[in-house]
Formats: C-alpha cells, structure tokens, sequence
C-alpha cells in the first residue's frame, strides 16, 4: 500500500527503519521512542520530527544513547511532510478537542500509512468520521483513547510499553512469536509482561483504544498477524461492549484465520450488577446481551478460541499453546541477546533516590512545591484563617518564625508611619521625574527607592546603631550627647525641621504611646528619650524624631520579645532590616505618586534654568585669565 | 466520559429548540410546519430536604399553563425508567389537582421497578395529547460504526413489539455530507406502510429530527409513540414518550447549544432561575442521571467532580455500601479485570464498588480519591461485619502513571484512617507495577508495617488480578512471593539493574 517504500507488505505496519512523526510536543513520550530504538539497536531513531503548530521553537534536544540529539519541530504538518517523504506513521498526542482536525489534516498526506491518536474523550461522531476517511485512503488508524502499539526490535507509538526498565523486564527489545489486540493500554502492558514469562514473547501489540468506536478493530490487526509468517499466536483481549470479537469468531469459523488464538473478554461482571455500570472505557457497556462478555466468551470457546476459565489463567492457557507449537517445531526459540544499556535519566535516577547532586541554590523561607505554597512552613491558608496580617507575613518571611502579635501590629504601624512623606522628597521628586518622562511603574518606582541611602531614610539604621552602640557601651545619655559632639558628628533620629518639644510629632506620640503600651522593655526608648532630653536643652526642635523612635523601639522589639538570640538581632540589624522596613514602607508612596502623576498626565519635566546657578563658563573664563 | 443517557424532559426541550434550526442534510429544505410553539415541559425534582407541596407550588408560579383550566395533563417519573406505564407510573389525562395528588403520593418514597429499588426524584408534568391509535408511530435513530440507523414503524405504543426484527430501517452513512439519502430514498426505506398524506409531513419530520441528532451529537433517539394529527391548519407533531443518550465528550462542541435548549426562555418559563449563580452559557448546563436506582451518593458525585477538573480519570460507583469487599484500582482495564475475578470467585454480591484511578493523578487527587474509598468502606458499624473486610488495592504495569507518588497519595489516607482500618479488621492485598513500582511497593509495605496494618503487597510478577484468588479463595501461586519476602522483585533497585 504504501507509495514510499514497496517493499514491506501491507500486514507490515512497522518495520526496523520505521519512521514518523510526533504530533505534539511530548519529550518524554519522544525520549521513551527514542531509548527503545537505542537498546533494540537501531540504526537510526524512529522519530524524524515533532510536529507542533504552537511551537516557536525549532529544534527539541533528545538523546540517542548517552549522546544529545537534535529533532526538527515543524509548525506545519506539510512543511514536515516535504522534509521527511520516508515517514509513514504519525503518533498524534493533540488534545481531544483538536485531534479531529489535526488528524483530518494528516489523512489529507499520502504518505501516512498508519496514525495512532491517543486522546481520550474524542466525540464519538467525530471518531467515526475520522475512521470513515482513513478507511477510504488505506490508513491504518490505532486508537482514539490508547497508548499505541509496540513492535520489538522495530517501533514503539508513544508509552506504550511504560519505562525502560519494563521493556526491559519483558524482553520487548526483541521480537518473539506472540501477536496482541487488546482495548486496553493499561493491560496490554500486562499482556507484555504475561506473554514474556510464558513464551518466547512479543512479536507485535496493538492496544486499539477503550472508545467506542477505534479506528482499527481487532479483526484487523489480527488479520495482519494472520498475514505475516514470523507471527505464530495470536492473543485477543475483548472487552464488555460492541460486537467486534464476534468479527473475529466469524473469520475463524470460514477460515480466514487459522493460527492459534488465545482469548479473553473482561468484564464478566457486568452481567452480576442489577444497575448498569459505567466501566473506566466509554465503549465497555453491553448495549445487549449478544456484547456482554460472558457472551463473547463462550462464543469464542465454541468456535474453538483458546478461552480459559478465568482472565487469571490465561498465562497457563497460552503456556499450552506455545508448549505444543514448540513440541511440533512450528517455533524454535531464540538464543537470547544481549541487552544494550540505556543510561539513566538524571530526573528518573533522582526520584529513584539513587543520585544526589549539591543544590547551587538554598531557599529556608518558604515552599511553592507542595499542596500549597506556605511561609516559613505556615500554609498560605492558615495565614488566612489566622488572619496574620501583613505584619504577620511579614514575622513569617523576614524573620522565619511567628511574631507575638504586638510585633506584627508594630511592623504594620511602621509600614503605615513610613509609606509617604509627600512630594517634596528625594525619593518621591526621583519618582515624580521618572513618571514624567513616561517610564513604567517599576522604572518610576525604583528611581525613587535608588535614593534610598545614608542621608535619605536611612536614619533608621544609623540611629539604632548609635543608640544601641551608646547603651551597650554604658554612656550616659548627656556622655553620649558630647561625644558625638566631639565627633562633630550628628546624632541620627534626632532633630527635626519644624517639629519641636511644644510642637510634638503626633507620629512619635503614637509609636511611643504603643511601644510603651505593649512592649515587654522599652529600655532602649527610654535611653533616647532622655538623651532627647539633653538635645533638646540645646535646642528646642532636637526632638527624638520619628526615624530614631521607630529605629529604638525596633530595637527593643527584638531584644526583649524572647523571639530573637542577641546575636540574631546584631545580625539582622547589620543586615538592613530597618532600612528595609523603610524600603518597603515608602514603596506604597512612590507607587502612589508614580499613578498620581500618570492620572495627571503631567508631561516631561524640564527644571527651569534659572532655577541653576551657570558657574560652569565663568569658571573656564577665570582660568583663562589667570593664564 | 462516554454516551449518557439523559431526562426525558431534556431531550424534549432539546428537539423543541433545535428542530427549526439545526443545519439539515437533504437537498430540499424541509418544512417546519409540524412545529409546536413553546415546549410546555413541567420538569420537578424532589430532593429529600424540599416539602413535595413546596415543589408542587414553585411549579405552579414556573409554569403557568398547569393551572389553565380544564387542561389535561400526563404526568410521569422522568429518571430514564423503561415501561413505565407496565409499572403503573404513568398518570394520563389527569387534571393538574389530580397529577399534584398523584405526584404527591409518589415522590420522594422508594418504589420498585421491575426488581429494581429507587426513589421517584424526577417527574415530568405535559399537556396531554388526545389521539388516535392509528396516529401513533415509532422511530429510533441509533448510532453503530458505520453509520446511524433510523428505524421506523407504522405502529406505535408501549405494546409496539419486537422493533428491531419489524422495523423498517435506514442506514445513514457516516459521511452524510456526500452520501445523505434523498427522500425519495428515505420514503422508500421507511414510510411504505404509512398512509401517503402523511408522508410529507413525515419526511420533513424525519429530515430535520436526524440533523438534531447530528448537530447535538446524539447517539440514541427513540421516539415511541410519535403521534402525527392532521389539523385544519395542516399537521401536528407531537413526540409523547421519548429516551435518547448524548455524547457528554462532545461537551465541547456541543455544551453551548444544550444550555440554550434548557434555558428559561427557551422553556417559555415565567420565573427564571431563582439562583443568581451566573452560568458559562446561556443556559443550566446539561445533566447526566444516574440510572434509577442507583442515586449518585455525595461521594460519588464528588469523584465525578474530581473527575472533571483533571486530565485523570477518577471513577467511583457505589454498588453495594455494605459490601464487604473494595477495590482500589488503576486502569481503566485492570479495574474491570477485579471485578471479573471478584464476581468469578464468587463474591459479586459482596463487591462494594467499581472504580478506577488512571491517566497519572498526582499525590493528592489520589489521597482524595483513596480517602473517600476508605471513608465509606468504614463506615458502618464494624460489629455488623465480624469476620472483617478485604481492600484491594490493584492495578497493572501502569504505562506511564507514577507508582511512587500514587501510592503516597493511599498512604496519606491510610493515617487519616489507620484506627478506622483496624476496627473494621481489614485486610490489604496489593498488586502494581510500572514506573517507580520498587519505590511505592516499598513505601506501601513500610506503612503498612509502621500502622500495623494486615497488608500484603505485590509486584508484577504477580498476575494482575491474582491477588484476588488469593486472598478470596486462598490460592496461591506457585513461587511468588510477597514483596519484600525474598523474591526476586524485592529489590528496590534501579530501574535498569542490567
């Protein structure tokens, strides 16, 4: 039948040189192909291509062996035909809902001779069309709803045959004298496994599908291992439901088919339920007595079909046959050969547990891989239920453990004390020009944050590590106060542009007012505050800002909460938390200006020039007279 | 998913909707003179916790039309029950105080049907249809390989026979966009016995029925009787007793234009649906009946659930909930070879459910699948079942499904009912292979040992379902061994150990 290759029979659906396509992007179906032909030493891979209308990619990387091979991904099934006139068999793994069209597109081509698809729930009207057409061009259609075939030594559609150890365990590497049809995918491995412990094993294997309606039938596979001489038994397995085993008696009792069958139809049970039961196939519903399985059994028997008793003896049913073909010498078995290694699969052999690796990278805080993402081993719906809040959250991931709840409502008030400080602000003026020079949200809002530093919010971090430097030291605080003076160095988080004793910070107020409410120590407060005291005999707006506030208290936080080791809290506070906090904090602000600006459609910004002091020219002028 | 039969209901407001519109096949355009106005289809349901009165009365303010006075109405089980009027469920030529009365006394209780027990949940309220016998027909179009077949026969009714040896019949091929027979072809085959008056009516009838049943992807129509009146105006169609089954996997294609057929409008309905749930298509989505007598449990429905939201296949069937035997087990092929050696050995009637797991359901889809096994297997009281219960958890050389991580899934279950497990005395026979088998045989004995759980595993050295003789019938076969007892399978090797 086919226009390619004339020289291999029509009951040849594969052969050694076999070759096709993948329609559909399946490495790990492709990978499985690719190492079967390998360990049944093949010349080359029985793959050409993948076919992949989505794809945008060229090539897909495969291995042959231990070594790395490329496969052409095509976007068009007939840019992939003219490249590869030698392919004759497509596996389709597209979808149920585009295997129609997909495989109609593939029937219009020639020189596919056999198309397996593998979708399950393919509308039953569409499995007939697509059936109906094959039919009337001459191609072989395995499937919908199976894992394929397998032919030892020759081809292997899609995962058929399962890993490699299995392919290995039931010698499917090379070929034996036992045919298969079966409906189902799932025991047609079991197929394998029984027929290679009790024969000389697989010569070929087809699953046909667990739909209605599969686009090739047992009669015509069997048909073919009938037609072919190295095949010497054939097994059947049926199924409750359709009428096509009675196909098969029908060529047995006029003749057509005359090597021994073995045979079995499941789904016995059927007839034992009161109610109809839905079997896992869509096609395995007696729609009438004659479709039960008990039925199909016994006609079978009659016509003379190899049936055991029970699906359980089966083996010991085709141990029989095979034992009286060998005594006649219609078989002789094969010396075994030997079989090629196949290395592992680094995934494979790590999930085996049999390799390990050192991780380049280390994550403690939280985990996206198992039922749910969760933080610092708190599952994301438990930090729901608890209602956690974004103090809480925050305990969870910056620090790995759960705060008391005074700390996470502290981290709370001091996001909501820090997210804005107007528009007049470097960070806030960075992100206002940025906006204004039509950049993006995060270009605006990291221009903003770029200005975060020693002299913009960073008194935080610079003001608990004086304080905390001071009182650890055992300064005083007025001992304190002249040191730094000495120093000539300002003290960080003390002194304000406006605010004074008399005219408080209504902010500070609200963190001191807390801290002092909730905290179980507030000795570091305590120590700016009077050292606020000696400041602000100097000068009345040397107040303990809002920046010193929240950098002592934070630290009294952690020093006495009982959550932290003071030498955790060294290191965090080494490490930037406050600046941190601020960081985040003021996010909320920049956000706010850099969507502020966008609604106002404010346009590019230009600083006026008499807004610059030019000394730039007067300078080089200078020069040039000194000259 | 597979061909589901659904609500008689159902297929009536589907035929109502989509016979004017459905693209036809035969040359010549068919008439649509035999076309009724809005279906009047009373569709009530009766769940245990809703009044029968209350759903009588919301009925009322739905459909309007039941209280029309002197109108006369059928009212019938409508829960894909055979013969109904043999059965006495069939009320003809009722008032509406009658059909409430009759409704009443009827729904929600247990009844049986031809040796089956269920309860009456679904009842189906329309006008009734005065006639003569001599206007009754029987049509059937049916789906097979090659093609639909349409039967027709002159004669109609509950006592129509034996159709299938009777029957004219029509075989539509499969490629009806070529080869659809002309009405000539189609009068010939089936309407030679009716009188000739009526054959036109009948062939546009039959002309645009067949394109409903392509354009909704049906895969059995039967319309017994069909009754076809000739009025003043010209000719009436009315389908009394109708049963059909759709292609739920063309969801897909079809979905859309089952919700419409089942919307409000589409019904005529006053009051529309009282839930303000805002639904994918214009309509409710269609519904699949369990058959009667076996109503899908809360659990059941839940595996279907499941079932639908992932790529894998999770299937449950509750046949007996005091049985004392369950199955566990992957494949849609492996599961029916259990039930097989189970009902061979002898104990069908102790098998408590059908069901299998496939297509590579992670660990949790099987943990909630496995659970729900376990939760109903242990769900009675252990005194009522002294010589304990037998779990099989079984399944072939999986192709492609993890054994590792579906077995983590049954062991998870197997803590949350490790005391349950033990009340009940209940005994655990395994048998798996395929990808990573090693791995979950070990995992599933070293649970089963740290719960102290009498369980017994297996690889594929075992038969597939030989675990089943075994722990049934006590056979044992020759030299094979539990895993982990010195077989050649109880290595955890490598896949490849070559």
């Amino acid at each position: 039948m086919s226009v390619i290759d004339s020289s291999h029979p029509a009951y040849e659906l594969f052969h050694s040189n076999t070759k096709s396509f993948i329609y559909g992007l399946q490495p790990r179906a492709c990978q499985g192909m690719l190492d079967f032909d390998f360990i049944c030493k093949r010349e080359t891979p029985s793959v050409s291509g993948i076919i992949y209308p989505f794809g945008g990619q060229f090539v897909s990387k495969m291995y042959w062996g231990t070594k790395e091979t490329l496969l052409p991904v095509y976007q068009s099934v007939g840019k992939a035909s003219s490249n590869h006139p030698d392919v004759d068999v497509v596996v389709n793994f597209a979808s149920s809902r585009s295997v129609y069209s997909s495989t109609m597109e593939l029937l219009e081509y020639p020189q596919f001779r056999t198309i397996a698809i593998i979708a399950e729930g393919v509308p039953e009207r569409r499995a007939r069309e697509i059936l109906y057409k094959a039919k009337k061009k001459g191609v072989t259609i395995i499937g919908p709803a199976t894992v394929g075939g397998i032919k030892p030594g020759c081809f292997k559609v899609g995962n058929t045959g399962g890993m490699m150890d299995n392919i290995v365990a039931s010698k499917l590497y090379r070929a034996g004298s036992v045919a298969y049809v079966s409906k189902s995918g799932g025991m047609s491995n079991e197929l394998n496994n029984i027929i290679s412990h009790t024969t000389d094993g697989v010569y070929e294997g087809i699953a046909i599908g667990g739909d209605r309606y599969p686009g090739t039938t047992f009669i015509d596979h069997i048909l073919r291992y009938q037609a072919d001489p190295k095949c010497k038994i054939i097994v059947l397995l049926g199924e409750v439901g359709g009428v096509e085993e009675y196909r098969v008696i029908k060529a047995v009792q006029d003749g057509t088919i005359t090597k021994p069958i073995v045979a079995w139809a499941i789904g016995t049970c059927a007839s034992m339920f009161k109610t109809e039961v839905q079997f896992g196939h869509a096609g395995s519903m007696a729609n009438s007595e004659l479709e039960t399985a008990t039925a199909k059994n016994s006609a079978m028997r009659a016509a003379g079909i190899v049936v055991p008793e029970t699906f359980e003896d089966l083996p010991e049913a085709l141990s029989e046959v095979y034992e009286t073909l060998v005594k006649q010498g219609e078989i002789t078995p094969k010396a075994e050969v030997e079989v090629p290694k196949i290395p592992v699969d680094y995934a494979w052999a790590q999930q085996l547990g049999l390799i390990r690796k050192p991780a380049s990278f280390i994550s403690t805080i939280s985990d996206d891989r198992g039922q749910e993402l969760s933080y610092a081993g708190m599952p994301i719906t438990e930090v729901f239920k608890e209602d956690i809040g974004i103090g809480g959250v925050m305990s969870l991931l910056w620090f790995k453990r759960r705060l008391p709840s005074y700390a996470a409502k502290f981290l709370e008030m001091v996001l909501m004390m820090t997210a804005d400080h107007g528009p007049a602000v470097s960070g806030a003026m960075n992100t206002i020009i940025t906006t204004r020079a039509g950049k993006d949200l995060i270009s605006s809002l990291v221009a903003g944050l770029l200005t975060i530093g020693t002299r913009f919010g960073g008194a935080l971090d610079g003001a608990a590590t004086e304080f905390t430097n001071a009182y650890d030291s055992g300064l005083s605080p007025r001992q304190f106060v002249d040191t730094m003076r000495k120093q000539n160095k300002l003290i960080p988080g003390i002194g304000h542009r406006i605010k004074s004793r008399n005219n408080p910070d209504y902010r500070v107020e609200l963190v001191k007012e807390f801290v002092k409410k909730n905290f179980p120590s507030t000795k570091l407060l305590d120590y700016a505050l009077a050292v606020e005291e000696v400041t602000t005999s100097k000068k009345d707006n040397l107040i303990l800002n809002v920046d010193g506030c929240i950098a002592v208290s934070f630290v009294d936080l952690m020093r006495s909460s009982g959550y932290f080791t003071a030498e955790e809290t060294e290191e965090y506070l080494k490490n930037g938390v406050l600046n941190g906090l601020f960081v985040l904090g003021r996010s909320i602000g920049l956000i706010a200006h850099h969507l502020d600006q966008k609604r106002l459609k404010t346009s590019l910004y230009r600083h006026p020039w008499d807004d610059i002091t030019y000394i730039v020219g007067q300078e080089g002028l200078a020069n040039q007279e000194q000259k | 998913m597979s061909a589901k039969s659904i609500h008689e209901a159902d297929g009536k407001a589907l035929l109502a909707c989509f016979l004017p519109q459905s693209p036809v096949y035969s040359a010549i355009v068919p008439a649509e003179t035999f076309k009724a106005g809005l279906p009047q289809l009373a569709s009530l349901t009766f769940p245990d916790e809703a009044s029968v009165d209350a759903v009588l009365d919301r009925a009322e303010a739905t459909y309007p039309w039941l209280l029309t006075s002197d109108a006369r109405f059928v009212a019938k089980p409508d829960q894909l029950i055979k013969r109904r009027g043999k059965s006495g469920l069939l009320a003809l030529n009722k008032s509406w105080a009658e059909c409430r009365q009759w409704i009443s006394q009827r729904a929600a209780r247990q009844v049986e049907v031809e040796g089956i027990a269920g309860y009456l949940r679904t009842f189906l309220v329309e006008p009734f249809v005065p006639h003569d016998q001599s206007q009754e027909y029987y049509i059937n179009i049916h789906s097979v390989r090659e093609g639909d077949w349409i039967l027709f026969y002159h004669e109609g009714g509950v006592d129509v026979g034996d159709v299938d040896a009777k029957a004219s019949k029509l075989l539509i091929p499969v490629d009806i966009d070529n080869e659809y027979p002309s009405n000539d072809a189609i009068k010939q085959a089936l309407l030679s016995q009716v009188p000739t008056d009526q054959h036109a009516t009948l062939l546009d009838f039959i002309n645009r029925l067949y394109a409903v049943y392509v354009d909704l992807q049906f895969t059995y129509l039967e319309i017994n009787p069909l009754v076809v009146i000739p009025t003043p105006s010209g000719v009436q169609v009315h389908y009394l007793d109708l049963a059909a089954k759709i292609d739920q996997t063309a969801e897909f294609e079809c979905g859309p234009k089952w919700a419409i057929a089942r919307s409000p409008a589409a019904l005529g309905q006053t009051v529309p649906a009282s839930s303000e749930k805002v639904s994918v298509d214009a309509g409710p989505a269609m519904v699949f009946p369990a058959p009667f007598g076996r109503e899908l449990s809360s659990e059941e429905a839940y595996i279907a659930e499941l079932d639908s939201k992932t790529g894998a296949s999770l299937k449950l069937t509750v046949l007996n909930a005091s049985g004392r035997i369950w199955t566990l087990v992957a494949g849609g092929g492996a599961s029916v070879v259990y039930a097989d050696a189970i009902a061979s050995a002898g104990y069908a009637s102790e098998l408590a459910n059908y069901g299998e797991y496939s297509g590579a359901p992670n660990e949790t889809q099987t943990f909630e699948y496995a659970k729900t096994v376990l939760d109903l297997m242990t769900r009675s009281d252990p005194a009522a079942c002294p010589e304990g219960k037998i779990l099989f958890i079984g399944g072939g050389i999986a192709n492609f499904t993890q054994v590792g991580s579906t077995f983590k899934g049954i062991i998870r279950a197997f803590r949350a009912y490790q005391d349950k497990l033990h009340s009940h005395k209940v005994r655990i026979f395994v048998r798996r292979g395929g990808p990573n088998w090693q791995e979950g045989l070990r995992l599933i004995v070293n649970a089963g040992k740290e719960l102290d759980l009498n369980l017994e595993a297996y690889g594929p050295d075992m038969h597939v379902s030989g675990i089943v003789p075994l722990a049934l019938l006590g056979k044992k076969p020759k030299g094979i061994l539990p895993f982990g007892a010195g077989s050649i399978t109880t290595n955890a090797g490598t896949p490849l150990t070559l």
